[in-house]
């Protein structure tokens, strides 16, 4: 192994997760800290964790996370000791039918955004400017945690309606002129926020919803970049690099800076590499770390991960305060990336829907 | 390796995304398509209407006249496809390399399509019952017989999401470019190449590029790009199942073209002299390897089924899949994973019925279904269906497949259900003017016409001039006093 810069970097990133790691064991498996849902789980594991996880490799040893434990309550089970009687959020995911998963939070999504905050550019995303959260709103951890970036910011945050689950349910029920006209609803909230004078120059946007708004613009014979609009962040699947050229030469001009993102209600925020014209428009995240890991991991062993360029699926770990998840299998699929300066630990590009899963997940409902 | 752009108003476009169309045989990727993304599509059909003005530099008949240009250079020439070029063979040998239709069926829809482009004049003539030309240019106008009548274009560009299956579907489009309206296509996944060689050709015959987008994608993407087209297209036909008919029923800005559950009615009247009728009958089934909406996959008798379903069974069971390059191939390939095993499946589950016998089965050494390493086949099959109201009775698979289905004659209209190509032979004059006033056949042909013998100034599940144009009043002086 060479000794350059980045490899000094990486091996210190990596010093750095292991110690994480060790510390976020002995919280979440220490009878004064952890939560009751670990606490007895670990009386099911045939090894002590507190003994045997020294590094992240360890962490392997754990069987992987299911997040159908996260559905129903009581919600208590998942509140570490140690941040008992602190002030909780519940945020949801699915629900569409059934019993959604939930995820307890106390300041994780502060945490995470404000984290995420320092790589966005000011120039682009100016302090002391307004918000819109163009996103799902109800029981999702992303409406709080964008208005909370805003405030962090200097900013207020300025919100729409929008119910995915009800969305979800108009297309499997074949309903496709209605969701649109529901899209057109939440698109008809966004222009009001736009054209009422609040100083709004930076979003958050789902891609189906920020071409839907700029396409409206356009319309009325106007665009994004004369609403105000400076900087966007956007995410999920639906952020491919054909979409990002198109937003970057059509959809919004070359004053408007954009910005993808991938995450969820689990890791939290990973962030994209900073665009480089040489990248042709390949999209590589990378984890928050040590907060949160991603892996690309072969398809016939989740503890094997790919090698650099091949193709994988996501496995997901989160180590902070509030949660800990050693290994859950996203339902995405991807390509192994390489380490870079700012964030010197393994990426991931081409995120997109998991093969194996494309006929039973319905993406970009909103 | 041969790479082909997007279409964006004649303008080539990469794209960041790309899919490989592949050989259905070998899997060897034969060329690379361009995927463009949905709020592309969006963004062009803002300016669908430079399409329409651009078309209307042209007079319709210099349009037909191009388009008969087109023809020619469609069926004869070596035309640029992407960053290569393509002669004829090349194109009859790539489409049967992908879509796995047998090459001499390629040769014979490349054949068909060019015949609609050569007599466009004739076609459009018939299917405006004469309207001069430029009352659709123009808007309004004044007929021979003194009457003001006018036209409106329902729409700039009409969209066009396209199916793999059969080639010939693109003689349906053919019109859109005469009738001085742009013309926006989502090629089907495996089928991109009629669409790019028919542009091309336009596009050297003098047509402007300019009134031209094309979309091609699978997969995903596809079903995103397919569904910007129907969404920002004011005007747009789809080609799916029933399901998809179904989805977009009632929709007045989309026709959506699914099964056909074409069929044969033999009347009372000359059903006794059945052999007579056994090459139309095999034939209309057939041909075309079935794949059509207008092959035939019912036949319907009040008596002799029986009779009738062992002689088409007799022909068509021992027929087997031959390779592609051989003119005597029948059977086109399934090139989708699972789907020949799927109807296989369906229709062994309709043979569980006590009024269905699978009659091909005892001439087919060998069973229906053949699994192949990257394709399928299904052998033809006839069944005998003795009840009407039994599900087997009617249904359509895309091969040679057919229910010879025995019910009474009265109740025969009731019974068949939607069909697209009616085939009806009887000479009784009360029969005749019942199936002339059933409303569920789309294409009614009463006489010894097989069901994929199509006349082109027909028109074809709906008359295109009604879909793209509105007839309207038109008033430049007050009527007369009344």
């Amino acid at each position: 192994m060479s000794d350059s810069p980045l490899d000094q970097k990486t091996a210190q990133a990596k010093e750095t997760l292991d110690a994480h790691v060790r510390e976020s064991v002995e919280w979440h498996f220490n009878p004064e800290t952890g939560c009751d849902y670990w606490l007895n789980k670990a009386k099911t594991l045939d090894f002590d964790p507190r003994k045997d996880i020294q590094c992240f490799e360890d962490v392997k040893k754990f069987p992987l996370f299911e997040d159908e434990d996260l559905r129903g309550g009581p919600l208590d089970r998942w509140v570490p000791k140690g941040l008992a009687g602190k002030p909780t959020y519940v945020f949801e995911t699915g629900g569409t039918t059934g019993i959604p998963k939930s995820r307890v939070v106390i300041e994780d999504h502060w945490i995470d955004y404000e984290n995420f905050s320092e790589t966005l550019p000011d120039e682009h995303f100016p302090r002391g400017a307004n918000w819109l959260m163009l996103g799902p709103s109800g029981p999702r951890r992303l409406r709080l945690a964008v208005e909370h970036l805003a405030q962090h910011r200097g900013g207020i945050c300025f919100c729409v309606d929008l119910d995915p689950r009800w969305v979800v349910k108009l297309l499997k029920k074949g309903k496709t002129e209605e969701a649109k006209a529901y899209a057109a609803h939440v698109i008809d909230q966004a222009v009001t926020i736009l054209r009422a004078n609040h100083n709004v120059q930076c979003m958050f946007a789902t891609p189906k919803l920020l071409e839907a708004l700029a396409l409206r613009l356009m319309d009325d014979g106007g665009s994004i970049e004369d609403a105000g609009i400076k900087g966007i962040f956007a995410g999920g699947t639906e952020f491919t690099p054909q979409w990002y050229r198109f937003c970057k030469e059509e959809l919004l001009g070359e004053n408007v800076f954009i910005t993808p993102t991938y995450g969820n209600t689990l890791m939290g925020l990973a962030c994209g590499k900073p665009f480089d014209i040489a990248d042709e428009y390949k999209i590589t995240y990378f984890a928050p770390q040590p907060r949160a890991v991603i892996e690309v991991v072969q398809f016939d062993d989740y503890n094997k991960v790919v090698e650099v360029g091949e193709t994988g699926r996501v496995k997901l770990y989160t180590f902070t305060k509030e949660l800990f998840i050693p290994g859950f299998m996203e339902r995405d699929e991807g390509e192994r990336e390489p380490a870079i300066d700012v964030y010197p630990w393994h990426g991931i590009s081409g995120t997109r829907p998991f093969h194996e899963l494309l006929t039973t997940t319905t993406v970009g409902v909103y | 390796m041969l790479e082909i752009p997007v279409i964006r108003w004649g303008k080539e476009y990469q794209s960041m995304g790309k899919t490989a169309v592949v050989h259905f045989e070998t899997g060897e990727t034969l060329a690379q398509v361009n995927e463009a993304n949905g709020g592309l599509i969006k963004m062009d059909m803002r300016k669908a209407k430079k399409a329409r003005e651009v078309l209307r530099q042209f007079s319709i008949q210099e349009l037909v006249d191009k388009v008969a240009a087109a023809g020619e250079l469609f069926e004869n020439a070596t035309l640029p496809l992407g960053n290569g070029e393509q002669s004829p063979d090349d194109f009859c040998r790539i489409q049967s390399a992908t879509t796995g239709l047998p090459e001499h069926m390629c040769k014979f829809n490349m054949t068909k399509n060019a015949f609609v482009m050569k007599n466009m004049g004739d076609i459009l003539d018939a299917l405006t019952r004469g309207l001069p030309y430029d009352i659709l240019s123009n808007g309004y106008g004044q007929e021979g017989r003194g009457v003001m009548v006018s036209y409106q274009a329902n729409c700039n560009a009409s969209g066009w999401v396209l199916p793999s299956n059969s080639p010939g579907v693109h003689t349906l489009w053919l019109p859109v470019i005469p009738l001085q309206i742009g013309l926006v296509m989502k090629p089907g996944k495996s089928e991109p190449w009629t669409p790019y060689r028919i542009y091309e050709a336009m596009a050297q015959a003098g047509i402007p590029r300019e009134a031209f987008c094309l979309y091609p994608g699978a997969g995903d993407s596809g079903a995103e790009l397919g569904g910007a087209v129907l969404e920002s297209c004011e005007r747009s036909v789809i080609f799916g199942g029933q399901a998809t008919v179904e989805k977009y029923e009632g929709n007045p800005r989309i026709s959506a073209h699914g099964p056909g559950f074409s069929k044969i009615i033999l009347g009372d009247d000359v059903v006794d002299d059945w052999e007579k009728y056994l090459d139309l009958m095999v034939d209309s089934v057939y041909l075309n390897s079935g794949r059509s909406c207008i092959s035939c996959s019912g036949i319907w008798a009040s008596r002799h089924t029986e009779e009738i379903a062992d002689a088409m069974a007799q022909r068509l069971g021992p027929i087997v899949p031959l390779p592609m390059s051989d003119p005597n191939a029948g059977l086109a390939a399934f090139t989708m994973a699972g789907a020949a095993k799927a109807m296989n499946g369906q229709i062994d589950g309709g043979c569980d019925s006590g009024a269905v016998t699978e009659v091909t089965a005892k001439y087919r050494d060998g069973d229906r279904f053949i699994e192949q390493e990257r394709c399928d086949f299904l052998r033809p099959t006839v069944l005998h269906v003795s009840d009407p109201d039994d599900a087997m009775a009617n249904t359509e698979f895309m091969f040679p497949f057919c229910s010879v289905v025995e019910c009474p004659q009265d109740q025969m209209i009731r019974k068949i259900g939607y069909t697209l190509v009616g085939t009806c032979l009887t000479k009784d004059e009360n029969f005749s003017r019942q199936l002339l006033d059933a409303t569920n056949i789309d294409r009614l042909n009463i006489g010894e016409v097989k069901t994929l013998q199509l006349n082109w100034l027909q028109p074809h599940e709906g008359n295109i001039i009604d879909f793209l144009y509105r007839a309207r009043a038109f008033q430049n002086s007050p009527p007369p006093a009344h």
